[in-house]
């Protein structure tokens, strides 16, 4: 239904980025899996694994749109859902090593076995089915956001606050997690994963398929948003984002719908954490650092917020930056990316795919200005005639 | 009095902030099919009594029934503007990212549920009455323009059209001239003598002019209480009320 929809009412740009997406998924496993080593077109399989993690950080990004760019809810504590997500893709991958670990005993991973524990805590029961692990990925994260979103947004915390208490709620998770006791590997995590789903983790083949299943889950991601975005409930979250009490004073219930897009955007969160740790080999409790989910809000301001498609190319692009420079000129990095946030909020408000926008935009509503003047263009502003300031671009 | 056969109904209502008493013992009604103009100079209260009927704000004491038998007391906005009050801001409140037509579509009364926007589709009526509201409006040649690059008056009819979507029994109309023409003006005046045929409306206004253009009868508001009610030429005429407007 949602296809059939999107290919009648879908917008041509995240129309664009669907085929250019499931494209990618296609050719870049050929490239790399059929292509001789010698051949330039040969896509060598670290590059996959790079690309495949930025497209998770790019599902990331559009899931902040989904609530910062349409709904105004600034989340500074995204990467806590992804990290969530991540752990519970870990616990699988964690389970699969069975007898192949270190100190091979068949259930308990390794770091059970050396803080002497005797049993598998219960809440990691489960884990060693990939379905049942698949369902965590979504239900876990999407649990804590509706938790979350019903007691702040029912109490109506928004704004700065809101964005300071997600945080709060990323760094109380670090905390937590840095604790051996929890169960969760403490400060080193869960890692060295030998398989998924049967196949190495990395074999080639393997990583390719992530890659694609990456791309695949990103395009659905894009069909989702822009579904949400051009439904009746999209109008809702813009007419929030701008005007919060005047839509309640049109019955609707603003912490309803804020509820359900947060939840939403937490459960791609969730995925695009459960896609990145087997690529990166690693989920330890440094993925709930807050300045890694700040870090994500400085993609989608550069890609532009509010457009879907901007989040993509912001997250990329700025971590190729990131690969970058963190290898040629270590020191600057920082620097880098807190001058680009500025000269971002300063020059470019609306990101590059605003910029893009605004024109191709302005020539379209120059021309639709022109037969305008119907009402007197003057208002009286104190008793004065003044005249009527000059309308913005559409945007 | 009683509450019942009335549409809006406060007795001896109350709210203070801070020890300040914004609303004093007000006591006010509003019969069904009643248009009612509010005076009063600044910090009368004008704009809190607006507040406490729609929901936003929570009386210390007194009673606020609607239509006679619902205490508006105990729910909250989005619930009293399903009972079919509709507001109508000061400072024109549209929503400035979306097209005229989508400010209506958000507007027009029907369900509101997060589950039902997602998979709404717009009927043909729901699509004609649409229509007529931007012809009454006079913005129907503009339905896709941002409602951003309206102009001020402009902006003010989109509100005055989203309340007509929105068909409530009760508008409250908070200065709905502010900043705007003469030409405009008397055009307002116009719509809202035709808005209130068929329901009940609240104007709070400044302008003098203007609600001696309404005709109806008018209720003097100072310190949070009613200082005087009935026609504009008996209000006008009394003493207190010009001591208040002209200080003491």
């Amino acid at each position: 239904m949602i296809t059939q929809w999107f290919f009648r009412h879908g917008d041509r740009r995240s129309r664009i980025a669907i085929f250019l997406l499931l494209a990618v998924a296609c050719l870049v496993p050929v490239l790399n899996l059929l292509m001789p080593d010698t051949s330039p077109l040969h896509i060598p399989t670290y590059l996959v694994s790079l690309f495949g993690k930025y497209l998770t950080y790019a599902l990331l990004a559009v899931a902040l749109d989904l609530v910062w760019g349409f709904c105004g809810i600034l989340s500074l504590g995204h990467g806590a859902f992804f990290a969530l997500g991540g752990y519970a893709m870990g616990m699988y991958l964690m389970r699969q090593i069975g007898p192949r670990g270190v100190y091979a005993d068949p259930v308990l991973p390794d770091f059970m076995v050396f803080l002497n524990w005797k049993e598998l805590p219960w809440f990691w029961y489960g884990f060693d089915n990939f379905w049942f692990a698949a369902l965590m990925v979504v239900l876990v994260p999407g649990a804590l956001a509706f938790g979350f979103g019903w007691l702040a947004f029912r109490s109506r915390v928004t704004g700065v606050y809101l964005s300071i208490i997600t945080q709060a709620l990323t760094y109380a998770l670090l905390l937590a997690f840095f604790r051996n006791d929890m169960g969760f590997g403490g400060n080193n995590g869960l890692t060295d994963f030998k398989d998924i789903l049967g196949f190495n983790v990395q074999a080639g083949a393997t990583r390719s398929a992530l890659f694609a299943a990456t791309a695949l889950f990103l395009a659905l991601a894009v069909l989702v948003s822009s579904f949400i975005i051009r439904s009746k409930l999209g109008k809702v979250l813009v007419g929030v984002r701008d005007a919060e009490s005047r839509m309640r004073f049109l019955g609707y219930r603003v912490d309803r719908y804020k509820l359900f897009v947060w939840t939403v955007s937490a459960m791609m969160a969730g995925i695009a954490g459960a896609l990145y740790v087997p690529q990166v080999g690693i989920i330890n409790p440094s993925e709930f650092e807050p300045a890694n989910s700040i870090e994500a809000v400085i993609w989608v301001a550069v890609g532009g917020r509010g457009t879907i498609i901007g989040p993509i190319i912001g997250a990329i692009l700025v971590n190729f930056g990131k690969t970058y420079f963190t290898a040629a000129f270590p020191e600057i990095w920082l620097f880098a990316l807190g001058a680009l946030f500025i000269l971002v909020t300063l020059f470019l408000p609306r990101g590059i795919l605003g910029l893009y926008g605004s024109w191709t935009n302005r020539s379209a509503s120059h021309a639709a200005r022109k037969d305008d003047e119907v009402l007197p263009p003057v208002v009286k502003q104190g008793g004065k005639l003044a005249p009527v300031p000059e309308p913005q671009a559409a945007e | 009095m009683k509450a019942k056969d009335t549409l809006l109904y406060l007795d001896g209502v109350s709210v203070s902030f801070d020890g300040f008493r914004a609303i004093n013992n007000l006591s006010l009604v509003l019969q069904l099919g009643e248009m009612r103009a509010i005076i009063g100079p600044n910090g009368a209260g004008k704009t809190t009594m607006m507040d406490i009927i729609t929901g936003k704000t929570r009386p210390d004491s007194g009673e606020v029934y609607f239509n006679g038998t619902v205490d508006l007391t105990g729910h909250d906005e989005a619930a009293i503007a399903m009972l079919g009050i509709g507001r109508k801001f000061q400072k024109p409140t549209v929503f400035e990212s979306h097209t005229v037509e989508d400010n209506l579509v958000l507007a027009l009364s029907g369900p509101r549920s997060a589950l039902s926007a997602l998979f709404h589709r717009q009927s043909q009526d729901e699509a004609d009455r649409i229509d007529e509201i931007l012809y009454t409006i006079r913005l129907f040649d503009r339905r896709h323009w941002l409602a951003a690059n309206l102009s001020h008056g402009q902006k003010q009819w989109l509100e005055i059209g989203m309340l007509l979507a929105q068909d409530p029994k009760l508008l409250l109309v908070d200065e709905p001239v502010a900043g705007m023409t003469d030409a405009e003006t008397a055009e307002t005046a116009k719509l809202l003598r035709d808005i209130a045929r068929t329901r009940s409306v609240i104007v709070v206004e400044h302008d003098m002019h203007f609600v001696r253009e309404l005709g109806v009868k008018v209720t003097c508001l100072h310190e949070g209480s009613v200082l005087a009610e009935g026609s504009l030429d008996h209000v006008s005429n009394d003493q207190r009320v010009i001591e208040v407007y002209l200080g003491r």
